[in-house]
């Protein structure tokens, strides 16, 4: 079980001058799990892309299996056994599981060399590989079909198959409910008893201590250090990765509760939610609670007009309105930080300034033209009072880290003023750092007058930043707790009420 | 980091056209004497002008991630639709204008209205519209071209302002207007914003439907431009006239570094997309290459450019 299968020494690259990874080292021993740790932008993506080729380092040895890598493409490094599980999962949605399990393989599974495709065999393989797996997924069903945690199993089964014996998850816990978290950690655990061995990389504290082994942190593109699991706990983790103690996560409520701003009554949407109703006052801070699928975001876009309700009424300082579109939602004052930052956040070709002036446009114009300077002056005043780790406002949105990024989506929706903001997983994918920053961020904002809802699976946050929660059950609304009241085992109970 | 050294070799892929553009220029200015003089130049600048003003109108359309195949019969329908207000002692010079380029309006919004309300993609929608634009102009024009024009319309588009052919004027004065719109106007961000990525400019508030009526309007409108200044040039209003220009056009923008999924692109790199299209055929007439060899050299500098492009995406 202590046999080295992977080592990387003294690994560095630098994009345009600046040094990415700087000196790092890892070594990876079969049948591990090995985390690996560090705030965003600390060179993990950086790191495990060289890794599976599909970066060049500048200078640095990757020794696998005793032999230094020398031809290091993609393909070259997964027939050699290194595979990653993606954050963003990559398959073809038409074909069926099987076909994207032994996709670029057909020929060696359909066991004849003239380019004739024999799908027959590349289910039943595919089958068994699934059911060593003990996964109860239809080997000939469309991959379109599955959920983002069967999509998960597939790309497992997948590196397995291909005698995978060093297996990188990048956040695979981030999108899946608990229910198939624990069959994922079942998994790895059956993996690691085969002698793979596993990198994980994950934001979630709890998780990072129940599965790994070991664990090594990277900051600012440096090496740490390597320490077994049980040598750390959460705070002496957290202080090697942000390179300071965090003693308190969340700061305390402070912000005085005002007048009613926003109110909901009996909203409904067919097959999402029912019977919802809530008021928001200015300067509070409402959690909304519940497992995957309980309906939070569906709530949040209904309310935002993404997806608009069938029924219910909605008021603003008392007054009804009726919100058909996210552009109504706006000029009621209506601010939404989607989940989904990627598709919803922001616009990957335009720079920081861009996508932050995005929503507010009209207040930096004359007439139909834009006044370059007043945006320009705006952007500036944004990124010092939001602290946005830029290069400078004309930087590629794209180019920020994941915290910064989520930065430059609420200041966006910031810029609208709005009187409600709804956050919907705000610090998803964030690091400890940006988290506690978006914290202070937000009980800045209560304390400004702004109503707050605050949509969140992590239920220290949820429990350790709201004043009130409301809590859902598969669409519909159970509890509303009061902070002094709430606990993580109510908040569970009525959760799977 | 993939997105980094697309980036990076996007910027180097259209200062490449334009390094290509110059050398191209000055190496013909040095082997043929007739290149570099200012009948040529502005022979140049005529013929590419018709292209260019398409290529504009499409270089908006393709920011917004779409694509506009009706162009060319666009050109012939408004071309058709003016001459036959244009014919001499009939009306004043600024009816079969204002006609042509309501009509090329009409078209546009049309297209922008079928995209935005049945969501069926802008592909289909203007290979549709292409072909009943087609049969508009031959139904306008009893499928005969229409000739006997006016002085003052013919001037449009053979005429000069101090010397200078008035094609190219207007050429210039639509290059201005349409990179204000592109970078000064709240109307040019939102074209960006809804290319590169509409669902996220539909949460920012953004009215994706009205973004998109505006650039099929506006590229119905220059496709008018277009129409016109050809009908003029040629004297006569063909129905025929303006086949395969939507191709040239889109060819301009791509080679001008608009990327065909959306989001990026520029005027200035369309323009010079546009007067490389121009400057290689002019030189190859100037050669004596005839215009099936002319055709094959087209084909290869599109992907050629394009190539440059997407050389980026390969790793590090």
């Amino acid at each position: 079980m202590t046999e080295t299968i992977l080592q990387i020494k003294n690994l560095t690259k630098s994009f345009s001058g600046i040094k990415a990874l700087d000196d790092v080292q890892l070594t990876i021993k079969k049948g591990e799990v090995h985390a690996l740790m560090g705030e965003n932008g600390a060179g993990k993506s950086t790191f495990m892309k060289i890794l599976i080729g599909l970066l060049n380092p500048d200078s640095g040895e990757i020794i696998y299996d005793g032999n230094i890598i020398k031809d290091n493409s993609v393909s070259e490094i997964s027939k050699r056994g290194i595979s990653m599980i993606h954050q963003e999962i990559l398959i073809i949605p038409e074909l069926t599981v099987a076909q994207n399990i032994f996709l670029g393989r057909e020929r060696e599974i359909s066991g004849n060399k003239n380019g004739w495709l024999n799908d027959k065999n590349i289910a039943v393989k595919a089958t068994e590989f699934l059911r060593e797996l003990g996964v109860d997924i239809d080997a000939n069903i469309k991959m379109k079909y599955l959920s983002v945690a069967q999509m998960q199993m597939v790309e497992i089964a997948k590196a397995v198959s291909n005698n995978a014996r060093v297996i990188i998850m990048d956040e695979p816990t981030s999108a899946i409910s608990d229910k198939e978290v624990s069959t994922l950690f079942r998994i790895i655990k059956d993996l690691k008893s085969k002698g793979v061995a596993i990198i994980y990389i994950s934001h979630k504290m709890d998780e990072i201590f129940e599965i790994s082994d070991t664990i090594t942190v990277l900051r600012d593109g440096k090496y740490i250090a390597t320490k077994n699991a049980s040598e750390l706990d959460k705070n002496s983790l957290i202080a090697m990765m942000v390179g300071r103690e965090i003693n308190n996560m969340f700061p305390e409520p402070v912000a005085e509760k005002g007048k009613i701003i926003l109110s909901v009554k009996s909203l409904n949407k067919k097959g999402k939610f029912a019977g919802i109703s809530f008021e928001v006052h200015a300067g509070e801070i409402l959690g909304i609670s519940g497992l995957m699928g309980a309906g939070r975001t569906e709530i949040a876009e209904a309310i935002y007009g993404l997806s608009p309700a069938d029924g219910g009424v909605i008021f603003i300082n008392g007054q009804e309105i009726k919100i058909k579109s996210p552009r109504d939602a706006v000029s009621y004052g209506i601010g939404y930080v989607s989940e989904d930052r990627k598709r919803l956040g922001f616009i990957p070709q335009l720079s920081v300034s861009k996508n932050l002036t995005l929503a507010s446009l009209s207040k930096h114009c004359r007439g139909i033209f834009i006044d370059n300077q007043k945006e320009n002056k705006a952007v500036d005043q944004m990124i010092s009072d939001l602290k946005i780790k830029t290069s400078g406002r004309n930087q590629k949105v794209t180019h920020l880290s994941g915290g910064n990024q989520q930065k430059v989506v609420i200041g966006k929706v910031l810029a609208t003023l709005p009187k409600v903001l709804i956050l919907d997983e705000p610090t998803r994918g964030v690091d400890v750092g940006a988290k506690f920053e978006i914290y202070k961020l937000i009980n800045n904002l209560a304390v400004q007058g702004i109503a707050i809802i605050m949509i969140s699976s992590e239920l220290p946050e949820i429990l350790g930043i709201s004043d009130r929660i409301l809590v859902l059950s598969k669409g519909v609304q159970t509890a509303i707790l009061s902070r002094s009241e709430a606990t993580q085992e109510l908040i569970m109970k009525y959760s799977i009420q | 980091m993939e997105n980094k050294f697309t980036s990076r070799f996007r910027g180097i892929g259209q200062y490449g056209i334009f390094l290509a553009f110059v050398i191209i220029c000055l190496t013909l200015a040095l082997s043929t004497p007739k290149f570099f003089t200012v009948s040529n130049l502005m022979n140049i600048g005529t013929q590419v002008s018709i292209n260019a003003l398409l290529a504009f109108g499409v270089t908006f359309v393709i920011i917004t991630g779409g694509i506009d195949l009706s162009l060319g019969s666009m050109v012939a329908v408004t071309g058709v639709l003016a001459a036959s207000f244009a014919h001499p002692d009939t009306y004043p010079i600024i009816v079969p204008v204002f006609i042509g380029l309501v009509g090329g309006l009409a078209i546009g919004a049309f297209n922008g209205l079928v995209i935005t309300k049945s969501k069926v993609p802008p592909f289909i929608v203007t290979l549709g519209t292409m072909t009943i634009g087609r049969g508009l102009a031959l139904i306008l024009s009893n499928g005969r071209p229409i000739s006997n024009l006016s002085d003052s319309f013919n001037f449009i588009g053979g005429g000069n302002l101090f010397g200078i052919p008035f094609p190219i004027i207007i050429l210039i004065l639509a290059f201005f207007i349409c990179s204000a719109i592109l970078n000064k106007t709240i109307l040019g961000r939102y074209m960006y914003a809804v290319g590169g990525n509409e669902p996220a400019a539909r949460a920012s508030g953004i009215r994706v439907n009205h973004v998109k009526m505006w650039v099929y309007t506006i590229c119905g409108l220059l496709s008018a431009v277009g129409g016109i200044l050809l009908t003029s040039r040629i004297t006569t209003g063909q129905p025929n006239a303006g086949a395969g220009f939507e191709l040239d056009a889109i060819a301009a923008a791509i080679i001008g570094g608009t990327s065909t999924s959306g989001g990026t692109g520029t005027m200035t790199g369309t323009l010079i997309g546009a007067l490389l299209i121009g400057v290689i055929s002019n030189s190859l007439d100037l050669l004596n290459v005839t215009s099936y060899y002319q055709q094959v050299v087209m084909g290869a500098i599109i992907i050629g450019a394009v190539v440059l492009d997407s050389m980026g995406k390969d790793k590090n």
